[in-house]
């Protein structure tokens, strides 16, 4: 036991690997036997996953911690560990695995590949979220690209070249900035210690002078491409409209998910000053993807394109609450992030089912399936409220939070402004407004004006697709297997919904601690004026400080 | 025990909907509906129980909720004066409606999914009203909007009744949106979300505190109210949300959910009496939408729509009475009128029954020989409505149109104009439906369980009004308003007795005259009613169509918003990002296919190629030397 528990990070990561080998030994012509091969491996993932999560210490520190040299001469190690927060989306990735092996049917051709991709990819993301080594982070972004890009091209639908070219070209367009970036951080690092590390924890706290913008840029326009943040978007309706619906449900429910991870453990506290200074900008944009994704799912005829397009909405909903740099908002991008996993690969699934069954996803050609499906009505109503985000499901708690959190950061200087003393009120006795409530009202207003959209395109689509005059006769409700495939889903929004302790009690240290030491870094005035030398020592001495607590946990 | 009361009270409806959606549908419909009548009534119970051992006003917190940085939310809940009446009055007639539906849905294939809902509902409307925070508040809040939802849109393979639950979902939203940024400003300005934390530090800093901030916060409060009170502008839902069930009209969109927003002001009392001037917007809305939807209820040929703008009508003069701070009326008239608009929806429902689906009220008629108890039931609940004594409505709405004098006469005018048209439209309808020649054979008297609830609720409405006796009858009969005594009002009327007995004489006056009027016009049928509608064919085609608002709201926003989304799509998505992202494709392709020429492959072009550079090498050189 003490042996698992050592090595329990790499059990994780590597078990898909290793089962693709005992794939490889199952002959191709026994798809049933190699379905639930792959999906025993996977469920194996769930429940070390779990564990994982109930052994989690509810604290900030870096646990299960595991390092081996890789290539010692720069002292690139392979080196992961679990905080709160990666814990959540390494537990995300575990529990949508297993259910789109069990989802996927053993229809297609080279079913043997179909599954190598998808364990590949299982052990590609559970390595993003793990890494702690800059490298080895940038290693397994990669490899998550691989098995996605063959799983559109050969899957897919009938433009599914054009859409992996464009998929493939934006990823790879984020991610040769960010190795750039990433190979100036580890030089700049050396030049300054010289000590050459990729160790994340020991590169927290680099000083990079006047080069700290450029270097943020390179990583956040990567992130922010997979997230997809507004305008680089584009590229995610057409991935989702012509990936198979396994495809679709990963990419949304895991994918997305790397962009805004990568700006949690990397962007943002390597770069902490070139956040705060881009940080109007950033929110901003977050904003514009609520109401652009919205906006443009309302205008959308194809029921898979609609949900591309609310993916757009939900991470920006994540893009505003995480730049919100306090705990509430940070914990409610996250929280978000969950909730978006799981209610749109959720919507995903329930997309594909009725694909299967009306052989249309264009939206006017369905119509009244609730008469004959009462089960599909069911789920499809939850994941459906989810994603509006009512009150009692996950959806509600991350936009919630999120929305909360950038309210508190950014009305606080008018709400500041607004307690006036007592005679100075006595002196004005007029209600007048000031100009600046008026604008950062608004801000707040047109993030809940996101809200009310969610529920405009969301229940248009539900109402036409659902209700109405049945346009089918004898339409199959669903299956055993496509319930178990969506019980979990709707379980667990209701249960973060219900009781969002229950997550949130395991990524509170660890999100107070990324607060306190990433947000609240008081811009020093050597950095606005010039970036000198002089002053970057001092910097640093000042920062390794904040960080030797978490350096010591290093085996 | 107090706890396990609330227990009881919060999580029977609940069970009883989880039940009813596993395994209901098996059942048969006795077993499933008499489950779904059980689980209220313990409700009921329950209520009753903390009601009768009320001493004084308590929280209990069930568990911890929401636990992120300062956010610290618990599952908390609050027993006092004000839950208790609304406990009472959620519970006690959802019961009656129970088992009116009974009946009611008898035929219906979804029956068990049909009490899973309303379960739900009553689940989401006791939590809303029990709710110790404003975020419990929410959780009800947007649970009932759910269950309306869900219900308007029941019978779904009408498109039209699944548009409608649509649009009261959104329309609503749009108040949520408001709850939701008076949330958020709550929070950032007083650190709490707990009704307690909330009023202490609300009075303490309201010195300190810029009147814009707080009147902004309690303006989206009220926004929130207006959505789901159905208040000018946001009250276009409510008549179509008619698509629904009658007994489900009577029950969320008469008698229960509407009157949410009241109850919020009620609760939130502390924040609009720290904001006069928005108190004052309270007051003319609910005035302004009193006198509209009168307006539009007088030509309405559907029974429920009349019925539906009445409710508008009487929550707007709920909304004046808590506009002047007078709470405890506004909560009184909240009261009657969730007895005798339950019993007239139920009434109508009773009719449509009768009817077979038939709800135009000039195609009814002669029916009082047919169903009498419906009719006397009815009668008694359009008298309560008109306000005539002694029936419920005369006390609660009287005691407002005082409140209102003592505020401005012109309130009043506004008020009492509306009292005369309500009272004109009800009996036109009664008369209508009632009285006249039978013009359908087929229409009986409604099972039992159909007209028992009709006539406990012509009960309510007949006496429910002297637990809130007015001022002067109180003087008169040396009584006391119990209501108001149980409730510790914050304001008293001020106006000298005379005066209170003169306003009463009029008002009474007027709902007499216009019912006769209505009487004279619909039952003996006189010529004049032709010509003064030929004359005023402009006003009533203005009234029939509702002013045009639904027409206007459609133009305004929805067509503009739709257009800027295909907008948004069509040219700056694809055309435009998706053109740059291309281009740039394209681009890098022709340069590919540029310098791909110079690889030819013969020979002779690379050779004169090396020639040509090695000729401009040589020249250079030379030049530069």
């Amino acid at each position: 036991m003490n042996l698992f528990e050592n090595h329990i990070l790499s059990t994780l990561i590597f078990l898909p690997l290793m089962g693709i080998l005992f794939l490889w030994v199952v002959p191709q012509r026994y798809s049933q036997l190699l379905k639930w091969t792959a999906f025993l491996i996977s469920l194996l993932t769930t429940v070390i996953g779990f564990y994982l999560f109930f052994s989690f210490q509810s604290d900030a520190s870096m646990q299960f911690l595991e390092l081996y040299p890789w290539i010692p001469s720069y002292n690139i190690s392979f080196f992961v560990g679990v905080d709160g927060i990666s814990l959540l989306l390494v537990l995300l990735t575990v529990v949508l695995q297993p259910l789109i092996i069990l989802y996927s049917s053993p229809k297609t051709q080279s079913l043997k590949a179909f599954y190598c991709l998808f364990l590949l990819l299982e052990t590609g993301m559970l390595g993003v979220f793990l890494s702690l080594d800059i490298v080895l982070f940038y290693v397994f972004w990669e490899v998550v690209l691989i098995p996605m890009y063959f799983i559109i091209g050969l899957w897919g639908g009938a433009h599914r070249i054009y859409a992996t070219v464009k998929f493939l070209l934006y990823t790879v367009f984020g991610s040769f900035l960010m190795l750039a970036a990433l190979m100036a951080v580890v030089m700049i690092h050396h030049e300054a210690t010289g000590i050459y590390t990729t160790n994340i924890l020991h590169l927290y706290g680099t000083f990079f002078g006047t080069l700290e913008s450029w270097l943020f840029l390179g990583f956040v326009l990567a992130f922010f491409i997979k997230v997809p943040v507004f305008p680089f978007h584009t590229w995610l309706p057409d991935a989702h409209v012509q990936a198979p619906t396994e495809g679709s449900v990963i990419l949304a429910g895991v994918l997305l998910k790397l962009g805004v991870y990568g700006l949690v453990r990397f962007a943002i506290p390597l770069f902490p000053f070139a956040t705060k200074g881009f940080l109007p900008l950033l929110v901003v944009l977050g904003l514009i993807g609520v109401l652009y994704g919205a906006f443009v799912a309302w205008a959308q005829k194809d029921l898979k394109k609609l949900v591309a397009y609310s993916s757009v909405s939900h991470m920006g909903y994540c893009i505003i609450g995480l730049f919100a740099l306090n705990v509430l908002g940070v914990t409610g991008s996250i929280v978000q992030l969950v909730s978006h996993g799981l209610a749109t690969a959720g919507l995903f699934f329930v997309v594909g089912m009725i694909y299967e069954r009306a052989n249309t996803k264009e939206i006017s050609k369905l119509g009244g399936l609730a008469a004959s499906c009462p089960r599909l009505l069911f789920f499809f109503l939850i994941l459906t409220l989810a994603s509006i985000g009512l009150p009692l499901t996950s959806g509600f708690v991350g936009e919630f939070l999120s929305l909360l959190g950038a309210f508190q950061e950014f009305a606080q200087p008018v709400l500041a402004h607004s307690v006036i003393a007592r005679d100075a009120i006595a002196a004005r006795g007029d209600l007048s407004f000031t100009i600046f409530d008026i604008f950062i009202f608004l801000l707040g207003v047109f993030g809940v004006f996101g809200v009310i959209l969610g529920a405009v395109y969301m229940l248009g689509m539900f109402q036409k697709v659902m209700f109405g005059k049945p346009k089918f006769e004898n339409m199959k409700d669903l299956g055993f297997k496509e319930c178990a495939v969506l019980i979990p889903l709707v379980l667990f929004i209701l249960l973060i919904g219900i009781y969002p302790n229950i997550i949130t009690s395991k990524t509170n240290p660890s999100v107070d601690y990324f607060v306190k030491h990433f947000s609240n870094y008081k811009i020093p005035t050597a950095i606005t004026i010039s970036g000198e030398q002089r002053s970057s020592a001092s910097l640093r001495a000042e920062h390794s400080e904040a960080w030797q607590s978490k350096q010591e946990a290093l085996p | 025990m107090k706890e396990i009361a609330l227990y009881i009270i919060i999580l029977c409806p609940l069970v009883g909907c989880v039940l009813q959606l596993l395994v209901g549908a098996k059942l048969p419909k006795v077993w499933s509906g008499g489950f779904a009548c059980c689980a209220i009534l313990l409700s009921f119970l329950g209520s009753a129980y903390l009601f009768m051992s009320f001493e004084q006003g308590f929280s209990l917190a069930w568990l911890p909720w929401f636990q992120v940085g300062e956010l610290q939310t618990a599952l908390s809940f609050r027993i006092d004066e004000l839950s208790l009446i609304m406990m009472l009055v959620v519970s006690g007639i959802s019961f009656l409606i129970h088992v009116y539906s009974l009946g009611y849905m008898k035929e219906d294939p979804l029956y068990s999914r049909y009490f899973a809902y309303l379960n739900l509902f009553v689940c989401a409307m006791l939590i809303l009203v029990t709710a110790d925070n404003l975020l419990l508040m929410f959780v009800g809040w947007e649970g009932v909007g759910l269950c309306s939802y869900l219900l308007i849109g029941f019978w779904f393979e009408d498109e039209f009744k699944a548009f409608c639950g649509k649009k009261a979902f959104i329309v609503n939203r749009i108040g949520d949106a408001g709850f939701l940024l008076a949330i958020f400003l709550s929070f950032s300005l007083f650190g709490s979300l707990s009704f307690d934390v909330l009023s202490s530090k609300a009075a303490a800093l309201s010195a300190e505190l810029n009147f814009g901030i707080l009147s902004l916060l309690t303006l989206c409060l009220f926004l929130g109210a207006m959505g789901k009170s159905a208040q000018f502008p946001l009250y276009v839902w409510l008549p179509d949300a008619m698509a629904g069930p009658t007994s489900v009209s009577a029950l969320i969109h008469a008698a229960t959910m509407v009157t949410a927003g009241v109850y919020m002001i009620c609760r939130l009392h502390f924040f609009y009496d720290l904001t006069p001037i928005i108190q004052k917007v309270v007051v003319i809305i609910g005035a302004f939408t009193a006198l509209l939807s009168a307006l539009m209820a007088l030509t309405q040929r559907d029974i429920k729509k009349v019925l539906a703008y009445s409710t508008v009508s009487q929550l707007g003069y709920m909304f004046v009475g808590a506009g002047l701070a007078a709470y405890g009326t506004a909560m009184f008239h909240l009261t009657t009128h969730a007895f005798f608009k339950a019993l007239l929806f139920l009434g109508s429902g009773s009719v449509i029954h009768a009817m077979h689906g038939e709800q135009d009220i000039f195609k009814m008629g002669g029916l009082k020989n047919v169903m009498p108890l419906t009719y006397l039931t009815f009668f008694v609940g359009s008298c309560a409505l008109a306000g005539i004594p002694p029936f419920a409505g005369f006390f609660s709405k009287d005691s407002i149109l005082a409140y209102a004098f003592e505020a401005s006469p012109y309130l009043w005018g506004v008020l009492g104009v509306t009292a005369v048209l309500t009272s004109f439209y009800i009996f036109r309808t009664f008369y209508l439906t009632f009285h006249g020649s039978l013009r359908n054979k087929n229409a009986h008297e409604s099972d039992n369980s159909m007209v028992l609830p009709l006539v406990l609720l012509a009960v309510g409405s007949l006496v429910i009004g002297f637990i809130g006796l007015p001022q002067n009858f109180a003087h008169l009969f040396h009584a006391s308003n119990l209501f108001e005594k149980f409730l510790a009002p914050s304001k008293h009327l001020t106006l000298s007795q005379g005066l209170e007995w003169g306003i009463m004489f009029l008002s009474v006056l007027g709902a007499l005259l216009s019912a006769y009027v209505a009487y004279v016009f619909y039952v003996r049928g006189t010529s004049v009613l032709e010509t003064m509608s030929a004359r005023m064919s402009f006003f009533y085609k203005l009234s029939y169509n509702k002013f045009y608002v639904d027409e206007a709201y459609d133009a305004l926003f929805i067509r503009p918003l739709k257009k800027t989304a295909d907008f948004l799509w069509r040219i700056i998505d694809v055309v435009f990002i998706d053109g740059i992202v291309n281009g740039v494709a394209w681009f890098g392709r022709q340069s590919f296919l540029f310098l791909s020429l110079f690889q030819s492959g013969k020979v002779g072009n690379y050779a004169f190629v090396m020639f040509v550079g090695a000729l401009i090498v040589i020249i250079l050189l030379a030049h530069f030397r």
